[in-house]
C-alpha cells in the first residue's frame, strides 16, 4: 500500500493542496467584495469591470497562462517591480496560486454575486435605520445572509484551483517540487512509458480531494439555510 | 420637533410635503401612490431630496441649501416598516438589541426591559423571527425600532399585512408607545379607523402634495371624498357618558344625542373619536320609536351630494360635527327634506350600535 504513491507523487498532492488552499484564501476577501459591488453598487465601468473578471472563464487557460507570463514574468511590467521588491511569481509555486486564483476568481464571484442578490435590501435598509454605519452594516447582514453563497464560492474556486492544468503549466512550468501540481504530474506520466498505474492512482486521489470538498461545502451550506429558514 | 419640507421628483412624480410635528402622533394619511412611503424614506435618510429640509429637535439633517444631507445610520430615526424585517439570522433578542449597541450610551433613554414589558414579547426572547407569528413579529419589530432610542418613530403601514384580530391587539401598544416612551411619532396608513383613533395631526396626501393638514375631525372626512361609498365616513368627537353593566355597553355623549357602543371604553367624561361609516346611519324626520337602534342623533341637512341613484347627506348636528349618512335620492326625496340650517327641520340619524367596532373609536 506504501506504494500507491510514490515520493513525488506525495509532493504533488501536498504542493497541489498548498497552492490551492492559498490561492483560495487569498482571492477569498477580494472576491466578496467584489461580489458584494457588483450586486449592490452602480458605478461607471461596471460593465468593463464584470467582463474582465468572467473572462478566464471563456479564454482558452493557456491564453490566460501566456498574458500572466507576460504580464508577471521577469521582464513582464508588473514582473519586473514585483522582483525588484523580492517576489519572484514565474516559475514559483506563488505563480501557480495566482494563477489558480484568477481561473476560479469568476467561478467565486459569480455564486457569491447571486447570493447578495438574493438579499432583501430592506433588510439593509433596517440596519441603516437602526445606526448601523456601512461596514457594520455589510458585517453584520449582508455577510452572514449571502454566507450559503459564499461557501459555494469559495467550493468552487477551491475545486477549479486544483484542477488547474493549462494556466498553470504555461505560467509557471511543470517543476517537480516547485509546481508540479497533481494535474501537471498526471499528465507528465501519460507521458512517459509504463506511468499509467502511477497516473490512475493520482486520479483517484484527486476524485477522493474532489468529494471531501463538495461533501464539506454541502454540510456547511445546508447548516447556514436550516438556521436561516428554520432555526 | 420635526420640520419636514422636501421634494423630490422621480419620473413623471412629483412630491412635495411640509408639515411639522410636536408630540404625540402625525398620520401621513392617503391613497396608495399618494407619496406616503416616499416621504418616509426622506425623513429618516434612506432618500435625498432634490430640494428643502428635514430639522429634528433644531438637528439639521438634510438641507439642499447648505448641501447637508446625513445618512440614515447618523439620524436616529427609527422605522417599523409594513412587513417587520426583521433579521433572519439572528435571534428575537439580538434583533432588539441590534440598534441599542449603535446608540450611544447617553441615548439609551429607554429600557430593555420596559420595551419588553410593554410590548409583551418576554417569552419570545430566544426565539428565531421565522418561528414568530405575523403580530409577534411586528411587535419584534416595534421593539428593535424603540430600543435603538429614536429621537422620531415612524411606522410606514405597520398594521397594513396583519388580520383584524392582531391589528386590535397591536393598535394599543402603539397607544402606549406614544404616552410611556415619549417618542413622537409618525404614522403612515391609509385606514380612516387607525388613522382617526391614533392621531393628534392628520397630514392628507393627494398624488405628492399636501390637501390639508389638521385634527383629524376636521380633516378626515373631506379626505375620504373617493368614489368608494363604503369609504365615506365623518369623524366625531364625543364623550363618554354611563356604562351599562348589564349589557356591557358603554354611552357616548354628542350635543345632538347620545349612541353606545358595544364594551367599554374610557373612564366617565373621556373624550373619544368615533368613526361612523355613511353606510351605517339611518335618517328619520320623526324622533325614533319601535326601532332596534337605540342611538339617535339630532340635526339639520345641511347639504346633499348626489352619487347616481345614491346620495350622501351630510347633516349638521346640533352642537358641532358633521355626520355623513348615505341613502337613496328617491329616500330622501320622500322624506321632503329641506336644506337648511336654521329654516329646515329637524332630522335624526340613527346609528347602528352594531356597526361600530372598538377599531373605529379612538382616544382624543
Amino acid at each position: 500500500m506504501h506504494d500507491f504513491l510514490g515520493p513525488d507523487d506525495w509532493t504533488a498532492v501536498f504542493l497541489s493542496l498548498r497552492i490551492a488552499i492559498v490561492a483560495l484564501l487569498g482571492s477569498l476577501p477580494f472576491g466578496i467584495l467584489i461580489a458584494y459591488a457588483l450586486a449592490r453598487w452602480n458605478f461607471p465601468g461596471k460593465t468593463l469591470v464584470t467582463a474582465l473578471i468572467y473572462l478566464p472563464l471563456v479564454l482558452p487557460p493557456v491564453v490566460t497562462g501566456y498574458i500572466l507570463l507576460i504580464a508577471f514574468g521577469r521582464r513582464g511590467v508588473f514582473g519586473q517591480a514585483l522582483a525588484d521588491l523580492g517576489i519572484v511569481l514565474s516559475f514559483r509555486w506563488t505563480g501557480a496560486a495566482l494563477a489558480c486564483a484568477i481561473m476560479g476568481f469568476p467561478l467565486m464571484v459569480r455564486a457569491m454575486r447571486l447570493s447578495f442578490e438574493a438579499i432583501d435590501p430592506n433588510l439593509e435598509k433596517a440596519a441603516s435605520t437602526l445606526g448601523a454605519n456601512p461596514v457594520f452594516r455589510f458585517l453584520l447582514v449582508s455577510l452572514p445572509l449571502a454566507l450559503p453563497g459564499i461557501v459555494v464560492g469559495a467550493t468552487l474556486s477551491f475545486a477549479r484551483a486544483l484542477g488547474e492544468f493549462g494556466a498553470t503549466i504555461t505560467f509557471v512550468s511543470n517543476i517537480p517540487g516547485e509546481t508540479q501540481t497533481i494535474s501537471a504530474l498526471i499528465y507528465t506520466y501519460t507521458q512517459v512509458p509504463g506511468g499509467d498505474e502511477s497516473a490512475l492512482h493520482l486520479t483517484l486521489v484527486s476524485l477522493v480531494i474532489a468529494a471531501v470538498a463538495i461533501v464539506a461545502s454541502e454540510i456547511i451550506q445546508v447548516r447556514g439555510e436550516k438556521r436561516l429558514a428554520r432555526g | 420637533m420635526i420640520d419636514v419640507d422636501v421634494a423630490r421628483r422621480i419620473g413623471g412624480f412629483n412630491l412635495k410635503v411640509a408639515f411639522r410635528n410636536d408630540d404625540g402622533i402625525t398620520a401621513l394619511f392617503g391613497r396608495s401612490g399618494a407619496g406616503k412611503s416616499l416621504t418616509i424614506g426622506l425623513i429618516a435618510g434612506l432618500e435625498r431630496p432634490d430640494h428643502g429640509h428635514v430639522i429634528l429637535d433644531g438637528r439639521v439633517l438634510a438641507d439642499t441649501d447648505s448641501h447637508i444631507f446625513l445618512p440614515a445610520y447618523r439620524r436616529r430615526i427609527g422605522i417599523v416598516f409594513q412587513d417587520s424585517h426583521l433579521f433572519p439570522h439572528l435571534g428575537v433578542r439580538q434583533n432588539l438589541l441590534f440598534g441599542r449597541w449603535f446608540a450611544s450610551r447617553r441615548a439609551r433613554a429607554i429600557s430593555f426591559d420596559a420595551v419588553v414589558e410593554t410590548l409583551g414579547i418576554g417569552h419570545l426572547l430566544s426565539r428565531t423571527p421565522v418561528k414568530l407569528s405575523g403580530g409577534e413579529r411586528q411587535r419584534v419589530a416595534i421593539g428593535r425600532a424603540l430600543l435603538s432610542c429614536p429621537q422620531l418613530l415612524l411606522m410606514d403601514e405597520p398594521l397594513a399585512s396583519l388580520d383584524i384580530a392582531r391589528r386590535l391587539e397591536i393598535l394599543p401598544l402603539v397607544e402606549r408607545l406614544r404616552d410611556e416612551f415619549k417618542v413622537p411619532i409618525v404614522y403612515v396608513s391609509h385606514d380612516i379607523e387607525e388613522v382617526s383613533r391614533l392621531a393628534s395631526r392628520v397630514v392628507v396626501l393627494e398624488r405628492g402634495q399636501v390637501a390639508a393638514i389638521g385634527d383629524p375631525a376636521d380633516v378626515l372626512p373631506s379626505a375620504l371624498s373617493d368614489d368608494a361609498r363604503i369609504d365615506r365616513a365623518s369623524v366625531l368627537a364625543m364623550r363618554v357618558g354611563k356604562r351599562d353593566e348589564t349589557y356591557g355597553l358603554t354611552e357616548l355623549i354628542h350635543p345632538a344625542g347620545t349612541i353606545w357602543l358595544a364594551g367599554a371604553h374610557g373612564g366617565e367624561g373621556a373624550k373619544l373619536r368615533v368613526v361612523i361609516k355613511a353606510i351605517d346611519v339611518t335618517l328619520s324626520v320623526a324622533p325614533p320609536q319601535g326601532l332596534s337602534i337605540q342611538g339617535a342623533l339630532k340635526g339639520r341637512l345641511a347639504k346633499v351630494e348626489a352619487l347616481g341613484p345614491l346620495a350622501v347627506a351630510h347633516i349638521a348636528l346640533d352642537g358641532d360635527g358633521t355626520l355623513l349618512a348615505m341613502t337613496t335620492r328617491r329616500a330622501l326625496d320622500r322624506l321632503g327634506l329641506d336644506l337648511g340650517l336654521d329654516g329646515g327641520q329637524p332630522i335624526f340619524a340613527l346609528v347602528k350600535t352594531a356597526a361600530l367596532d372598538e377599531r373605529l373609536v379612538g382616544g382624543a
